[in-house]
């Protein structure tokens, strides 16, 4: 997992990366921020009624042009409503717009990015780049755009009404902003310190709470639940010591800015009080101006924090977008067989399922070691391999190669006798089947999976398929049949259920080239009859690669590969590494105790 | 004996509930609304002083204050030195201003301490809660939910004390402070100034009522979009495998439209309430100007009373429309309480009276035991056997043969139910005797061993916080693990888990070893809990076992005949009756299972070839 500490800052808090985004929604983003103007114009003119019924009707004791007066008061009042109408539309609009354009460009992206990324970047840390990355910069480029755009021209709008009306006067009243400026600046920087502080003890208590609960048996065996509780009530603590600080900075916050305002009025009616004789209606316009403007103040402050909090969000988000594939096509073969999202069937060659290993040097992009050197295997069309070896000892390399998930570092994987490079990604993934050790099934119906594999399949071939592995019981046993639900990560599944549908799933597919990582979890015993005859049907007039757990499907393999610590150290078929006394003899002497004893109890 | 009993039919009412969890935050709430009311009073005498500023300073009308206000008038020189030195009124504003201010502060910082305090107690309480539930409910209830629960639901009931509870309570405060001075400057503006108001309050509680179930709909939509995600990452895979890259990609592009759709008729629906709401302010003020102007006119009222007024309806505007939205919330809370209930409710271990405290080195004898798990088909038949103090009893069976289940009865993380066989310690049924004196003369290894995220040390001596390093390092080195935490660069404080290192399966399980070597138990059980370790370190654990700790009983759950035929005495469990026992000598040559998995077990090298 590479963290991204090291920093790089992009200028302007990097909003040059998104302004791409926000290109196609220019309109509206023009009619926000005009909208917005027109806004803070229509609330810098509110006080002016009051100052003009003030001064005007009540100081000069006459009701002329009232009836006018309401009419555009009236009208003022709607199209307040009409121009806020417009921009919170457009800001939110603009803000969903632009979250559903990073997410789409970050997830496109993502579809063609190698294996090395997915190999060094935790699911999590991968998925909030994907949803909360995106929704902070939208949020950013909407909401707090709007917010700065309102209080901006609010502040500088009142600040010109002021210094027209009576300058000495304003200008005191402006001399109190730098003082709140700096005390802001100074609560805020302190404020997103304690509230991340706070969101990290929450985090904690969560998973406090998730150990307590997930290791209950373990608690009550060891008798410790008084322990854990008291630990429990330590971080507890914690957190509310941490929130009770940052209540007391908001409160210092909301405080300065409620007695800067108190101190804008008391100079207004300190220095400004001689003008109430006259002109009544000019005091009390004032006296508003000066109230108002500081809580602009705050927002524009936030607006600026939540610009420099966000940065870190673009960067991340740029830096997903900039990460190249280590194992991309080349233009010419982009040309003509076309790419992922974008195929050219035509121009595709049917493929036979031949696989050569050239003197292949790799080592894993993250990895210092070279796991093979100058190996060579060739691997006839129709031919059944079995790797072998304990967990962690890295079996998956060879299957990692031969899907292109990796390329090698030096040498070439020969695909019908043509290095894989020649032709395309999804050439050579269409021609795969791939069966995993954990089934991955995905949201939606048993059919939605299915047709994963071949999404042209027939009712008729579904319905072969399912009876090839004897998984027609499972799907019968459910309510809706092919239709029904299989939960999210196919959950209302057992495993075992599960792995026959995705057996099911790699028959549709057809495949000339089998992956299948064997499944370790135990299931009950007609689950595991029925799993190991799927697994002979179906590398049937293939080439398979099989990560072996099963001494059934390693005894009757064409060649077994033997792996530890990465490496291969044995080959041959069953009988010949047998006699040869080796790791494999260990390895399966081993497995044979485990499965012989449990079948005898299943017999008995 | 209360294994699976339902909740005893007692309820906690939701207010009960609340109430409980308020013990040791009621006083801070009340002070908090104590600072609030001040902080009401002081906002609302601030336009007064305007008033009497423009009317009686600077205007030079005749005062229309209460004897109290002119007595203080009088006392700084009356209303027309006043008006000269107009200072006195501005530091009189900021004066009130420092009250308000402070009494502002206060209220945030005692609000937020009472509702600080009120979600520690309600963690506190729930946490201290499950960790004493029994077993079998932690068993029936799923993690994630009770997770929900003893989160999002307690921070909705925070919400609702500290936000809406205090909220509701500040905006009736501010309504009736606001009524209370209107009325005394004009009764008949003052009507007209609330008449709005209502309508405000409906339209908003209405409109956020429409709103919640859009948001729900907008969640739920996201809940997918995110799960789409997920699984696309978690199967990336089987994507690339199967080529869909661009099935995925149109997948994610429908599902982020739709998601995207919600909002923007939220948008829509949300900008419509905000423009409606301050259309129906923005003509709420322009009621109370223009009536303002015509009151003056007739000459009912004065310019200062007309600012004031204005000040004050300004006043009202923001809390009112929040008053629906608040009110809307409100209603989370019940299901979110209900739903803590539920936890609160669940009847916690208990032990029957005058619980025994006997010595623990005795004989270990189970008497026709029977036992299912609720709902499931009967698991244990009828076994019995008596096992003498500080010998060694072996266990094998195939999975689900019920050998686990036997050892959680005898820890009684399981109660036997009564009328279905007895377990006795040295001649005491377990039933009698105190839980935790049982359990801490027990030591269990389990199946799937359990290590906390702390540093090795914290692990190991968890149980005992007064064990030394040197007992740690004792317990470690009997388990095989010394010299592995010693390779660790951090070696003791070494941190376990997500944030320290992962350890490997046996690694985890000789940890979960030496954590139950230290408490020195005279009853040791091993369930299965050397699988992951090879032979030749399982030997070498086992002889450290019986050097150290020889006058144990102990109980080998295992698969291995080299392991069990140590054992004085082997019991074999098949489909949950006891199919074979006796010692392992006899039992190799007894023509049973025993007999055949032994020689499967010596004999493997010739077979596989076979």
């Amino acid at each position: 997992m590479k963290r991204d500490n090291e920093k790089r800052s992009l200028p302007f808090f990097g909003i040059g990366k998104v302004l791409p985004f926000m290109k196609k929604f220019r309109g509206l983003v023009a009619a926000m921020v005009a909208c917005g103007l027109l806004s803070t114009g229509i609330d810098l003119l509110i006080p002016q009624f009051q100052r003009y019924a003030l001064n005007h009707f009540i100081a000069k004791g006459t009701l002329d042009g009232l009836p006018l007066f309401i009419a555009v008061y009236v009208v003022v009042v709607f199209l307040t409503g009409v121009v806020n109408y417009i921009s919170c539309n457009n800001a939110m609009k603009v803000e969903v717009g632009v979250n559903r354009d990073l997410r789409n460009a970050a997830f496109r992206h993502l579809q063609t990015l190698s294996f090395s990324y997915f190999n060094q970047n935790s699911v999590g840390y991968i998925h909030a780049r994907v949803i909360s990355d995106t929704s902070r910069i939208g949020s950013l480029v909407s909401w707090s755009l709007m917010d700065s755009v309102w209080h901006l021209s609010y502040l500088i709008g009142a600040v010109l009404v002021m210094l027209a009306v009576n300058a000495r006067l304003a200008l005191l009243v402006i001399a109190i902003l730098p003082l709140l400026v700096v005390l802001f600046s100074v609560f805020q920087t302190k404020l997103i310190r304690v509230n991340r502080e706070v969101r990290e003890l929450n985090s904690q208590i969560t998973s406090d709470f998730n150990e307590g609960i997930t290791g209950a048996k373990t608690i009550k065996a060891l008798v410790i639940e008084d322990k854990m509780a008291r630990d429990f009530l330590k971080d507890t603590g914690a957190i509310r010591r941490r929130s009770v600080h940052a209540a007391h900075l908001r409160g210092l916050f909301a405080a300065t800015m409620n007695m800067a305002s108190s101190l804008a009025l008391a100079v207004v009616l300190w220095r400004g009080g001689y003008i109430a004789a006259s002109e009544v209606g000019t005091f009390s316009m004032f006296m508003s101006y000066a109230q108002g403007m500081m809580e602009p103040v705050r927002w524009i402050i936030d607006a600026i924090s939540e610009l420099i909090t966000t940065q870190v969000n673009i960067e991340r988000f740029s830096r997903l977008l900039e990460t190249t594939s280590d194992v991309a096509d080349t233009p010419e073969v982009i040309a003509k067989y076309g790419d992922a999202f974008h195929p050219k069937r035509e121009n595709w060659e049917p493929i036979r399922g031949d696989i050569e290993f050239r003197d292949v040097d790799f080592k894993y992009p993250d990895g210092d070691e070279y796991v093979l050197e100058n190996f060579s295997l060739k691997i006839p069309f129709g031919s059944n391999i079995a790797i072998v070896g304990e967990t962690g000892a890295g079996k998956s390399t060879l299957v990692n190669l031969v899907c292109r998930f990796f390329e090698p570092t030096r040498g070439q994987v020969l695909i019908d006798g043509r290095d894989a490079r020649e032709r395309s990604q999804l050439w050579l993934h269409s021609a795969i089947g791939y069966v995993l050790q954990t089934p991955h099934l995905f949201s939606g119906t048993v059919r939605e999976n299915l047709l994963y594999g071949n999404p042209d399949a027939t009712e008729e071939e579904i319905r072969r398929a399912l009876a090839l592995v004897s998984a027609q019981e499972v799907v019968d046993r459910m309510d809706k049949g092919l239709d029904s639900d299989v939960g999210e990560g196919g959950d209302m599944l057992s495993t075992g259920e599960k792995q026959l549908i995705s057996f099911a799933r790699a028959i549709l597919a057809d495949p000339r080239i089998l992956v299948l990582d064997e499944a370790t979890a135990s299931v009950d015993t007609l689950t595991e009859q029925k799993i190991q005859s799927a697994i002979e049907t179906i590398i049937k007039g293939r080439t398979s690669l099989v990560i072996a757990h099963r001494l059934s499907t390693v005894r009757h393999a064409d060649l077994i590969l033997v792996v530890r610590d990465g490496k291969i150290i044995e080959q041959g078929r069953h009988e010949e590494l047998i006699a040869a006394r080796g790791h494999y003899y260990n390895l399966y002497t081993r497995q044979y105790e485990d499965e012989a004893t449990s079948s005898l109890f299943s017999a008995g | 004996m209360q294994k699976n009993e339902p909740n005893n039919g007692q309820k906690t009412g939701r207010a009960a509930l609340v109430w409980r969890f308020l013990r040791g935050s009621r006083r801070l709430f009340a002070v908090g609304m104590l600072m609030a009311a001040l902080t009401t009073l002081a906002e609302m005498i601030s336009p007064q002083i305007i008033r009497a500023a423009v009317d009686n300073a600077i205007g030079g009308n005749a005062p229309t204050f209460g004897p109290a206000v002119m007595r203080l008038v009088n006392a700084v020189g009356g209303f027309a030195y006043l008006g000269e030195h107009l200072w006195i009124m501005a530091l009189a504003v900021l004066l009130v201003a420092a009250v308000k201010v402070i009494a502002q502060y206060g209220f945030l910082v005692f609000n937020t301490r009472g509702a600080e305090s009120l979600v520690k107690t309600m963690r506190d309480t729930l946490y201290t809660h499950i960790e004493h539930l029994p077993f079998s409910w932690h068993m029936k209830n799923h993690t994630g939910d009770i997770i929900q629960r003893c989160t999002s639901d307690i921070e909705t009931t925070r919400n609702f004390v500290a936000g809406q509870m205090t909220g509701l309570f500040r905006i009736l405060l501010l309504v009736v402070l606001s009524m209370v001075f209107m009325f005394s400057m004009n009764p008949l503006l003052a009507v007209i100034a609330l008449l709005p108001m209502p309508l405000t309050v409906i339209y908003s509680l209405w409109f956020h009522r429409k709103l919640g179930g859009g948001f729900k709909a907008c969640d739920e939509a996201e809940g997918r979009l995110s799960a789409m995600v997920q699984e696309n990452l978690t199967g990336v895979r089987v994507v690339r495998a199967f080529g869909r890259e661009r099935y995925e990609r149109d997948r994610f592009e429908a599902h982020n439209e739709m998601y995207t759709g919600l909002w923007v008729k939220m948008a829509k629906l949300m900008a419509r309430f905000w423009s409606t709401s301050d259309i129906l302010s923005g003509l709420q003020i322009m009621l109370v100007v223009v009536f303002g102007v015509l009151f003056c006119l007739q000459g009912r009222m004065s310019a200062g009373e007309y600012i004031a007024f204005v000040s004050y309806s300004s006043m009202l505007i923001w809390p009112v429309r929040q008053l629906g939205r608040m009110i809307s919330d409100m209603s989370k809370a019940g299901v979110a309480l209900d739903r803590i209930g539920y936890i609160m409710d669940s009847p916690v271990e208990r032990d029957c009276e005058d619980a025994l405290e006997p010595d623990m080195s005795g004989d270990i004898a189970f008497e026709h035991v029977n036992f299912a798990y609720d709902g499931c088909p009967q698991m244990l038949h009828d076994i019995t056997f008596t096992m003498k103090a500080g010998t060694t009893l072996g266990i094998l069976g195939g999975t689900g043969s019920g050998k686990s289940t036997l050892m959680l009865l005898l820890d009684r993380l399981y109660d036997l139910p009564e009328g279905c066989g007895r377990i006795t310690v040295g001649g005491v049924d377990i039933a009698r005797i105190r839980r935790e004196h049982l359990r801490k003369n027990i030591g269990i290894v389990l199946q799937e061993p359990f290590l906390f995220s702390r540093t090795l040390q914290e692990n190991l001596s968890i149980t005992d916080e007064g064990l030394t390093l040197s007992d740690i390092r004792e317990a470690a080195r009997a388990a095989c693990l010394d010299e592995t935490i010693e390779g660790f660069a951090k070696g003791y404080d070494t941190f376990v888990g997500e944030r320290g290192v992962t350890l490997s399966g046996g690694q985890k399980q000789r940890a979960a070893i030496a954590r139950m070597l230290t408490k020195h138990t005279p009853i040791m059980i091993f369930d299965d809990s050397l699988s992951a370790v090879d032979a030749e370190t399982d030997a070498k654990i086992r002889k450290a076992l019986e050097a150290r700790f020889g006058s144990a009983s102990i109980i080998l759950i295992s698969h291995r005949i080299t392991t069990l035929s140590k054992a004085d005495q082997v019991i074999v469990l098949d489909k949950g009756r006891i199919a074979e026992m006796g010692a392992p000598q006899q039992l190799q040559t007894a023509g049973g299972l025993y007999q055949r998995i032994y020689e499967i077990q010596t004999m493997t090298g010739k077979e596989a070839q076979a």
